[in-house]
C-alpha cells in the first residue's frame, strides 16, 4: 500500500510526454487518471523510477463529431464521456458503457487513453471501443499512427504501443444501430466477471474477461453475419474463448455467463 | 419533556463529518519512529534466518530487529488470552515477533524502525529471512484430521471441548423418538473485519520519567492499559492510555495486539516515539479474523414440527494463535442455539482447532450471529420437512406460545431477561406484507420465470450486556464485566459525565447526555461526556458485546440519581424543608405542591462549588460515582424478513427488500437505535452474500484487499425498513438491551433463508455462504440438472 520511490514530471505536451519516455525508457510510465497505475504501485506491483503525468493535458480532452466518426482525446475521462452531448446523438453506446465503469470518483479520473492503454482484459470501455470497430491513434518520437481497436490488444495488460508511444486520440464510428451493453458483476463498482457489448444491430461483438484481452466474439458475429438466430449465435458466445478462473467464477461458469449475456445484449439490441 | 426516545441527531457527528475528529493518524509528535512490520510469507515455517544488515543500511533506518533479538527485556509474559475456556486449555506462548516458527502468512518475523513510513516499507524489503516450510494446516478439515499440526510442540491441534452436555442419553433418546428430524452442516467461513479507519499505534516515552502515553485506534484503553503493564511490566500507574476517535472497530480493535506492545516495549527502549498504521493488506491478513466454524446441528420435532430436542457440535477455527477472547468467541454463542424456542433437549459442545491462519477473534455478533444462523436456517429445513410455513414452524415454538414472559429459565443455564417474539413477528410480516409476497412468489413459480422471488425469516435472540462479573467468572474469562460512571456539575450548572465505556462510533456522547438530561431535565446540549483516556476516566471496561448502554448507560443513569438526590438534600436545606417533601419537575427543585419554591437544579452546582452553606455533614461538590455490576444479561430479539430475487439463468441474487423488526428494550434514541440496525445488517447481509476471507491450500490469503474481498456498499442493499416493539429488560432500571450487534446477528440468516426459499420449490434445501451467483447458478443447475452442486 506503500509504492516504492520514484520521480515525477509533468508533461507539458505530448511531444514533451514522448521525449521524456525516450530519455527514461523502460523505468517510466505514463501516469494519466492513475486509477489503475496508481494501485498497481501501491501495492508495488509497478515501481516506475520515473513517472510522466500527462493528466493535465487539456487539449487532449475533447469529444467532437467529424466526418462519419467521433473523435476523442485520449486524455477524455470517463466522466466527460457519460456527460457527452456529441456522444448521445452519435454514438450512444460509448457514452453508455462509460457510466457503468467503476463509481464516480474513478470516472472523474480516469481517462479513456489510460484504460485501453492499460489493456485491461476485465475492463469496459476497451470492449466497448473493440464492438464499435474503433480506431486509436498513437504518437511516437516519429509521428503518428493509427491502429485498429481489433489489432490493439496482444495479451493481458499488454498492446502494441511501444514504450515510447502515447495514445492521442481515440475514433469510433458514429452510429446509433442497435447496440446493449451486459456487465455482470457483483458489486455495483466492481469490473465485471463477463461483461457483453454489442454494437451496429450485432456486427460487433465484443466480451469481456473471458481472455486474456477485450475480445471480439466473431463465432457469434459469424453466425448472425450468416443468418443465424440470435439464440443459436448466442449459443456460440464461448467458442474459442480462454476465460479465467478466479475466486468470482470460474472458467465454465463463466462461459455460460457470456452465452447468457450475449442473448439478452443481443435481445435488448433488437436483434433477433 | 421526555429526552428519552426522542430522534435527537448525534452530537459527535458535526465534528467527525467535518474532519474535526482527531483520529490516530491525526496525531503526529517530534522525532516519533514508524514501525514497518517485516510479515511471513509462509503459513507455517521454521525460520532458519533473518538478516537484518541490508535493512539497517537503507536511508532514514534507526534501527531493526528479529524475534531472537527482542525476547530479554522487552517483556515479561506474552500476548494475553483473557478466557481459557478450560483449565486445560492448550494455548502456545504468542509473542510480538515469532522466535523459531513463522505460523501464519502475517506472523511478524522482524520489525524496522525509520524516520518515515516510507522509509519503513522500503527497509522491509530489505530484510532477508530464510524460511524452511513446514506442514500447513490451512483448513479446519487439516485441523480436525490432526495430520500436521500448527504448532507441532503440542502433539496435537485441538486446543479445547467446552460443552453444555448435562444429558447426553436424554437428547439422544429425544432424537431418536423424533417424528421429524433435520440434520445439517453450516460453514461460517471467515469474515474480515473491515473498519473504517485502519488500526494504528503511537507509543509516547516519556525516557527520563519513565512513563509512556500510548495512543491506540482500540476499542478497549481500559483493559488495553492492564495488558501493557502485564506484558511489558512498566508499572500500571505510569502507563496511560489514550483512544483517539476510533472509525469503527467491530471487534477487531476488541484486542491486545503485538504492534501495541511492540511500539510501547521499543519506544521504551530507544526513548522515542514509536508509531504504525496498518496498511488494508496487513488489516486484511494479520489483525483478527471472524468467524470460522463448522456447525453440525440435529433438530428433532413432533410431528406437528413441536422442538423434541437440538445437538449442536462446532468446530471452531482459533487460527494460529489465541488472541484476546478467541477460545470465548464461539461460545458466546454457545447458550442460545435453541433460538426463541423452547427446547426440552438441548446439547452444545464446542472443539477449537488450531490453523495456520490469521487467529479469529470477536467480529460484530461474536458468535451469536453463528447460533441464531444454525438454528434459523435449521428452523427453516424443518419446516419444509414438516410441511409448514416457516412462518408457522416459529409460532409453534415460540417461548412461552409466543405470549409476553419474564424471566425464563433456558436450556443452556441462563434466565432470559423478557420477551415477547409473537406480536413482533406479526408485525415484521405485517410490514413486508408476507402474504401478498407469497402469493406473488407462487405465481413466479407457476409462470416459470426466470427470476424467481425469495423470502427469509430470520427470528432471533441475542446476549447483550456482557457484564454480570459473577457469570463471566463461571465461564474462565479474565476479567469482570461492570462499568463505571461519574456525573458531576459544575460551578456554572453545566454537567460533566465521565464514562468508562469507550465509543468508536456508536454515539455514546449523544446517548450519554440524553440519559442525564432526561433524569435532571435539562437540556442536552449542558451535557459534556469524557471517555477514552485512562487519564480522564480511569476506571471503565469499554465497548464490545452491546454492552455499553445495558451496563454504562445504566451506570451513568444510576450516578445520576445520585447526584439528583444530592442536589435534593441541598434544595431541601435552601427552602429549609424536608428532603422527602423536595420533587424535581421539568428542571425545577421544588416544595412538592409549591411552584413557588421551584429552584433550577442547575444552581445547585454553584451552591455546592462554593460550599457557603451545605447542610451539615455535606462534602462540597457535585461528584457522583456509580460502578455498575448487572445481575443478568439482557436479550433482545427481533424478526428479520428479507426478500430476494434470484435470476436462475445466471445465479444472480438481488435483494429487493429487507424489513427489520428488533426489540432493544427501551430505546434511548431511535435514530441511533436505526442507525446501529442498518449497518449491522448490511454487515450480516455481507457474510451471505458477498464475504470471504479465502485461503488456499497452501495457507495463503487469497483476497486480503478491498479489490477482492467483496464489503457491499450502499448501492447493493434496497432501503432497510425498520420498525420495533418493546419489552423492556427487567435486568436493569433503564430497562434497555442493546442493539449494536442485533442487526448482524438477524441478517445472515433471513437472506440464506430469502435465497433458498426462491429455490426451494426446485428441491433446494440449503446454501452455503456467501450464496454468490456461480454458487447458486450450481445449485440451480444441480437441482434442475442434475449436475454437481
Ligand atoms: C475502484 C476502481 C474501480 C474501477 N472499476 C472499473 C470498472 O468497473 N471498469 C473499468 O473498465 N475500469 C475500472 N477501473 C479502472 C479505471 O477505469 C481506470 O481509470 C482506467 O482503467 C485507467 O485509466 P487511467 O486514466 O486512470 O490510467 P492510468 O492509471 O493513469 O494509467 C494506466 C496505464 O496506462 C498508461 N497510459 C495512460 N494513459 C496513456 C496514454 N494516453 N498513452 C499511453 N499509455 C497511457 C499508463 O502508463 C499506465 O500504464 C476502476 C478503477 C478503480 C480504482
Amino acid at each position: 500500500m506503500i509504492p516504492a520511490a520514484f520521480d515525477y514530471q509533468v508533461a507539458e505536451s505530448a511531444d514533451h510526454a514522448i521525449a521524456l519516455l525516450g530519455e527514461h525508457g523502460d523505468e517510466s510510465k505514463l501516469l494519466a487518471g492513475g486509477h489503475s497505475l496508481v494501485p498497481m504501485m501501491k501495492f508495488r506491483l509497478a515501481t516506475p523510477t520515473m513517472v510522466i503525468d500527462v493528466g493535465r493535458l487539456d487539449d487532449l480532452r475533447y469529444i467532437r463529431a467529424e466526418n462519419g466518426h467521433v473523435a476523442i482525446g485520449a486524455l477524455t475521462r470517463h466522466h466527460e464521456l457519460e456527460n457527452s452531448d456529441v456522444l448521445a446523438d452519435a454514438c450512444p453506446m460509448l457514452k453508455h458503457v462509460a457510466s457503468l465503469v467503476g463509481d464516480p470518483s474513478v470516472r472523474h479520473r480516469g481517462t479513456l487513453g489510460g484504460t485501453l492503454a492499460h489493456s485491461d482484459p476485465a475492463s469496459d470501455l476497451p470492449a466497448a471501443v473493440l464492438a464499435l470497430g474503433g480506431t486509436l491513434v498513437a504518437q511516437g518520437p516519429s509521428g503518428t499512427r493509427e491502429i485498429a481497436a481489433n489489432e490493439f490488444f496482444t495479451g493481458y495488460f499488454e498492446s502494441v504501443l511501444a514504450p515510447d508511444e502515447m495514445l492521442t486520440e481515440i475514433r469510433v464510428p458514429s452510429g446509433t444501430g442497435g447496440w446493449n451493453y451486459q456487465k455482470f458483476n457483483r458489486r455495483a463498482q466492481d469490473w465485471a466477471i463477463v461483461g457483453v457489448g454489442v454494437a451496429d444491430g450485432g456486427k460487433g461483438v465484443s466480451l469481456v474477461n473471458m481472455g486474456s484481452v477485450p475480445l471480439r466474439a466473431t463465432a457469434v458475429e459469424e453466425a448472425l453475419a450468416g443468418g443465424a438466430s440470435a439464440a443459436d449465435a448466442a449459443a456460440l458466445a464461448a467458442e474459442g474463448t480462454e476465460p479465467p478462473t478466479d475466486l468470482n467464477a470460474d472458467a465454465d461458469y463463466r462461459g455460460h455467463l457470456a452465452r447468457t449475456l450475449v442473448l439478452r445484449a443481443l435481445t435488448e439490441a433488437g436483434v433477433s | 419533556m421526555s429526552v428519552i426516545g426522542s430522534r435527537l441527531l448525534r452530537k459527535e457527528d458535526p465534528k467527525l463529518l467535518t474532519g474535526e475528529g482527531k483520529y490516530i493518524d491525526d496525531i503526529q509528535v517530534a522525532g516519533q519512529l514508524w514501525m514497518g512490520m517485516v510479515r511471513s510469507t509462509q503459513a507455517h515455517a521454521a525460520i532458519a534466518s533473518v538478516d537484518l544488515s541490508a535493512a539497517l543500511e537503507q536511508p532514514g533506518v534507526v534501527a531493526a530487529y528479529s524475534g531472537k533479538d527482542l525476547t530479554e527485556g522487552y517483556w515479561i509474559a506474552p500476548l494475553p488470552c483473557a478466557w481459557p475456556v478450560t483449565p486445560d486449555m492448550l494455548n502456545p506462548p504468542h509473542y510480538p515477533v515469532a522466535v523459531d516458527e513463522a505460523r501464519y502468512v502475517g506472523d511478524i518475523v522482524a520489525v524496522v524502525l525509520a524516520e518515515s513510513r516510507y522509509e519503513a516499507a522500503d527497509a522491509v524489503e530489505h530484510v532477508v529471512v530464510e524460511y524452511e516450510p513446514l506442514p500447513v494446516v490451512a483448513s479446519l478439515t487439516d485441523a480436525v484430521a490432526d495430520e500436521k499440526l500448527a504448532h507441532p510442540e503440542l502433539g496435537t491441534n485441538k486446543a479445547y471441548t467446552w460443552a453444555i452436555d448435562e444429558n447426553p442419553d436424554g437428547v439422544q433418546a429425544a432424537l431418536d423418538g423424533s417424528a421429524h428430524k433435520v440434520e445439517a452442516t453450516y460453514i461460517q467461513q471467515r469474515l474480515i473485519p473491515s473498519a473504517m479507519e485502519p488500526r494504528g499505534v503511537l507509543a509516547v516515552p516519556s525516557p527520563h520519567g519513565g512513563d509512556i502515553t500510548l495512543y491506540s485506534a482500540t476499542q478497549v484503553p481500559h483493559i488495553l492499559r492492564v495488558m501493557v503493564a502485564a506484558t511489558t511490566g512498566i508499572p500500571e500507574q505510569m502507563i496511560r492510555v489514550i483512544a483517539p476517535a476510533v472509525g469503527g472497530g467491530f471487534g477487531a480493535k476488541l484486542n491486545i495486539n503485538a504492534d501495541e506492545i511492540l511500539a510501547v516495549a521499543l519506544a521504551q527502549k530507544l526513548g522515542k516515539p514509536v508509531r504504525w498504521t496498518e496498511t488494508r493488506t496487513e488489516a486484511a491478513g494479520s489483525t483478527t479474523h471472524g468467524r470460522g466454524q463448522e456447525q453440525h446441528v440435529e433438530i428433532g420435532s413432533d410431528a406437528d414440527g413441536k422442538i423434541t430436542a437440538i445437538r449442536v457440535k462446532i468446530d471452531a477455527d482459533m487460527g494460529a494463535y489465541m488472541q484476546l477472547i478467541t477460545p470465548g468467541t464461539p461460545l458466546l454463542g454457545s447458550f442460545l442455539y435453541h433460538g426463541v424456542y423452547e427446547a426440552p433437549a438441548f446439547s452444545f459442545t464446542c472443539e477449537g482447532f488450531f490453523t495456520n491462519k490469521t487467529p479469529t477473534d470477536a467480529y460484530r455478533g461474536a458468535g451469536r450471529p453463528e447460533a441464531s444462523y444454525a438454528i434459523e436456517r435449521a428452523m427453516d429445513m424443518l419446516a419444509a420437512e414438516v410441511g409448514i410455513d416457516p412462518a408457522e414452524i416459529r409460532r409453534r415454538n415460540y417461548i412461552n406460545g409466543g405470549e409476553k414472559f419474564e424471566n425464563w429459565d433456558n436450556p443452556a443455564g441462563l434466565t432470559f431477561d423478557s420477551g415477547h417474539y409473537t406480536p413482533n413477528l406479526d408485525l415484521a410480516l405485517d410490514l413486508a406484507k408476507y402474504d401478498e409476497l407469497r402469493a406473488e412468489q407462487a405465481r413466479r413459480r407457476e409462470a416459470g420465470e426466470s427470476k424467481q422471488l425469495g423470502i427469509g425469516l430470520c427470528t432471533y435472540v441475542e446476549i447483550c450486556g456482557l457484564a454480570p462479573s459473577r457469570a463471566l467468572g463461571d465461564l474462565g474469562y479474565g476479567a469482570g464485566g461492570w462499568e463505571h460512571a461519574t456525573v458531576r456539575m459544575l460551578p456554572t450548572g453545566k454537567v460533566e459525565v465521565v464514562s468508562g465505556s469507550t465509543p468508536h462510533g456508536q454515539g455514546h456522547e449523544t446517548s450519554w447526555s440524553m440519559i442525564v438530561a432526561d433524569k435532571m431535565g435539562i437540556d442536552p446540549a449542558d451535557v459534556t461526556v469524557l471517555h477514552s483516556d485512562t487519564a480522564l476516566s480511569p476506571l471503565g471496561l469499554d465497548t464490545y458485546g452491546s454492552r455499553s448502554l445495558a451496563v454504562g448507560g445504566v451506570a451513568i443513569a444510576m450516578a445520576v440519581d445520585k447526584l439528583i438526590d444530592k442536589c435534593k438534600a441541598l434544595a431541601a436545606h435552601q427552602l429549609e424543608a424536608s428532603v422527602d417533601d423536595i420533587v424535581l419537575e421539568d428542571g425545577n427543585l421544588q416544595v412538592a405542591g409549591s411552584p413557588d419554591t421551584a429552584t433550577p437544579i442547575q444552581t445547585m452546582g454553584f451552591a455546592a462549588f462554593t460550599a457557603h452553606d451545605l447542610p451539615e455533614g455535606m462534602e462540597p461538590n457535585l461528584n457522583e460515582a456509580v460502578t455498575y455490576d448487572p445481575p443478568n444479561f439482557a436479550f433482545p430479539f427481533g424478526t428479520h424478513v428479507c426478500v430476494v430475487e434470484v435470476d436462475e439463468d445466471t445465479g444472480e441474487v438481488e435483494m429487493i427488500d429487507y424489513v427489520a423488526v428488533d426489540d432493544c428494550g427501551q430505546q434511548i434514541n431511535p435514530l441511533i437505535v436505526e442507525g446501529q440496525v442498518h449497518g449491522g445488517v448490511v454487515q450480516g447481509v455481507a457474510q451471505a452474500l458477498w464475504e470471504d476471507a479465502v485461503y488456499d491450500a497452501d495457507g495463503n490469503p487469497l483476497n486480503p484487499s478491498f479489490m477482492d474481498y467483496l464489503v457491499p456498499s450502499a448501492a447493493e442493499v434496497p432501503n432497510i425498513r425498520t420498525d420495533s416493539t418493546t419489552t423492556t429488560s427487567t435486568s436493569n432500571p433503564l430497562g434497555v438491551k442493546g442493539v449494536g450487534e442485533a442487526g448482524t446477528i438477524g441478517s445472515a440468516a433471513a437472506a440464506v433463508n430469502a435465497v433458498v426459499d426462491a429455490l426451494s420449490h426446485h428441491g433446494v434445501r440449503d446454501m452455503a455462504m456467501p450464496a454468490t451467483p456461480q454458487r447458486v447458478w450450481r445449485t440451480i443447475d444441480a437441482a434442475k440438472n442434475g449436475g454437481q452442486a
